[in-house]
């Protein structure tokens, strides 16, 4: 059976910037798959060529088997994807929207499942508002209802929350997790680590347009297992300097291996006669994990 | 209510048609007002001053086949164009783009768009404008095919203008410096056996004078040359075009990157 998504090799260059180095990825069917990167690092081209809106130089992208170029047809129905832009068109209102988009797919009659879109996005009230009516929380749903329309067993959600509010936001993952649990692929990027880390089974992280992590989101959380400290001192050692993450407040966030390190940092703090105010110590969630990850991967 | 779609391209077509009619007033009510001021002007001003055909057709009457197709040009091109450049600014081509709909599934729906709205306001126009002089059609069918390939032309160059261009000052600079030039300059106000020997040589050259020939030889049985010969260029030009368009759309140029 053929796998929900396969990218095989895929570069693509845009003057002198390599968007996308050959990237090779594969996402099973049913998976809830994170797509991670920090911006430029070729996540939303990546998904633009796997819907169409980019040619790949070279390489091949796969959706449940049909090629997204030579079969695109087959390869679009079974693909619906939330753009990260806020687009919408100003003359129609949603219920418009989605029964169009619905046509654009040949499917008529499709009143009851939007309906069902409606009321999961917490849209039904507004069905019939003019979409330059809503907020942009509003406008980000039916992005999302317009990439669902079609019930595409592999779903991409490129960035879905930002701009969402908070109670929006956990509802709109309520119905993602139906969908998947309901069998559909679901693909997201987000910078938003911590959603990606409650939901993602797998992940992949891209650097540079390369693949430069890629596993399970309990091996990548165990492999790269570490402490963050944030330590209230008057200042550091010179040699802790590179483990500085950032600074808050009066406080130095460190990035250390294991308790070892932390031993190590608390010896060089008594030697150097700096009195600790304030110590806070916390195991490595994915934003650390992505953190390093990062700074591992240099520019080649 | 939509209508039950036999395939995606319909569904485009469709919204196509809802979007320039939920903006009726300046789509259609507009360019029916503008031409009948054309027509007021223009017929006051030259009616008993100029003779076109020998005299055997009044000016008014000579001048409202051409206002029809005039508006009916202007208007095709004008619902490709912005519909595609507002999509492609606005950023929501991305929901047409992501869809199975073919190059040719495109260029039907918005072509088709394109040649209903011409064809709305040229009818809206010529009902309006027909109360002004006596006008009788001679040959419809003739008037038909011309009205049905002069709007599919210009349609077609709405849709390369949309997809060419990059902002609105793009689009706009084609329209002002291409069409109107070339619609203004076909004949629509005159005939070109009115004008000097070397502009109506070079009016030989100009596409939109085969499709506002054609189409007034439709009313009146009178051209200023064989329909025959227009409707042979008007029908290359269109099948040219389309090859073009096809062929673009199939690439992606500027649509997908």
């Amino acid at each position: 059976m053929a796998p929900a998504v396969e990218i095989a090799g895929i570069a693509r260059r845009f003057g002198p910037v390599q968007a996308l180095a050959g990237v090779d990825l594969t996402v099973e069917r049913g998976e809830f798959f994170g797509l991670l990167g920090p911006n430029g690092a070729g996540k939303t081209t990546l998904i633009s060529i796997l819907a169409g809106l980019t040619h790949a130089d070279s390489g091949t992208a796969r959706v449940l088997g049909h090629d997204v170029v030579e079969d695109y047809r087959n390869a679009r129905r079974l693909l619906g994807v939330v753009p990260q832009e806020l687009v919408f068109d100003p003359f129609f209102t949603v219920r418009e929207t989605l029964k169009i988009q619905s046509g654009y797919f040949g499917i008529r009659d499709n009143d009851l499942w939007i309906d069902e879109i409606l009321h999961h996005l917490d849209l039904t009230a507004r069905a019939d508002f003019n979409m330059r009516a809503l907020s942009g929380g509003m406008k980000r749903r039916v992005l999302i209802g317009q990439a669902l329309v079609h019930k595409p067993p592999v779903i991409v959600l490129d960035e879905p929350t930002a701009g969402v509010d908070v109670e929006l936001r956990q509802s709109l993952w309520g119905f993602v997790r139906k969908l998947n649990r309901d069998g559909h692929t679901i693909i997201l990027t987000t910078h938003y680590l911590e959603e990606a880390e409650a939901l993602c089974g797998r992940i992949a992280m891209l650097k540079l347009g390369r693949v430069v992590a890629l596993d399970t989101k309990h091996k990548l959380l165990s492999s790269f297992a570490g402490l963050t400290v944030r330590v209230a001192v008057d200042r550091l050692p010179g040699e802790w300097e590179p483990r500085i993450v950032r600074r808050e407040g009066g406080m130095y966030v460190l990035s250390l291996a294991d308790y070892a390190e932390l031993e190590r940092l608390l010896a060089a703090l008594r030697e150097a006669g700096l009195a600790i105010q304030e110590l806070v110590l916390q195991e490595a969630d994915l934003e650390q994990v992505f953190l390093r990850i990062m700074a591992r991967d240099h520019e080649p | 209510m939509i209508p039950a779609f036999g395939s995606g391209w319909l569904a485009l077509l469709y919204k196509e048609l809802l979007r320039f009619w939920k903006v009726a007033f300046q789509t259609i009510l507009a360019p029916v007002l503008t031409a009948l001021l054309y027509l007021l002007i223009f017929s006051h001003v030259l009616e008993s001053r100029v003779s076109v055909f020998d005299g055997r057709v009044a000016y008014t009457s000579f001048l409202i086949p051409g206002l029809v197709m005039m508006s009916v040009l202007q208007n095709a091109f004008a619902n490709s164009s912005s519909s595609l450049i507002q999509s492609k600014i606005t950023g929501n081509l991305i929901f047409v783009l992501v869809t199975p709909l073919s190059p040719l599934d495109l260029f039907a729906a918005y072509v088709l768009g394109a040649m209903v709205r011409g064809l709305v306001v040229g009818m809206g126009v010529f009902l309006v404008t027909g109360w002004f002089a006596s006008l009788s059609l001679q040959h419809p069918l003739w008037a038909l095919g011309f009205a049905f390939l002069g709007s599919a032309i210009l349609g077609i160059l709405g849709l390369l203008a949309g997809m060419w261009a990059d902002k609105f000052d793009q689009l706009a600079a084609f329209q002002n410096f291409l069409i109107m030039p070339l619609t203004f300059l076909s004949g629509v106000f005159y005939s070109i056996h009115t004008l000097p020997p070397f502009w109506q040589a070079l009016s030989h050259f100009n596409p939109f004078f085969y499709m506002i020939d054609g189409f007034r030889y439709g009313f009146f049985g009178l051209s200023d040359i064989p329909p025959a010969w227009s409707l042979a260029v008007v029908a290359s030009f269109c099948l040219g075009l389309s090859a073009v368009a096809l062929t673009l759309l199939k690439r992606g140029y500027k649509l997908r990157h």
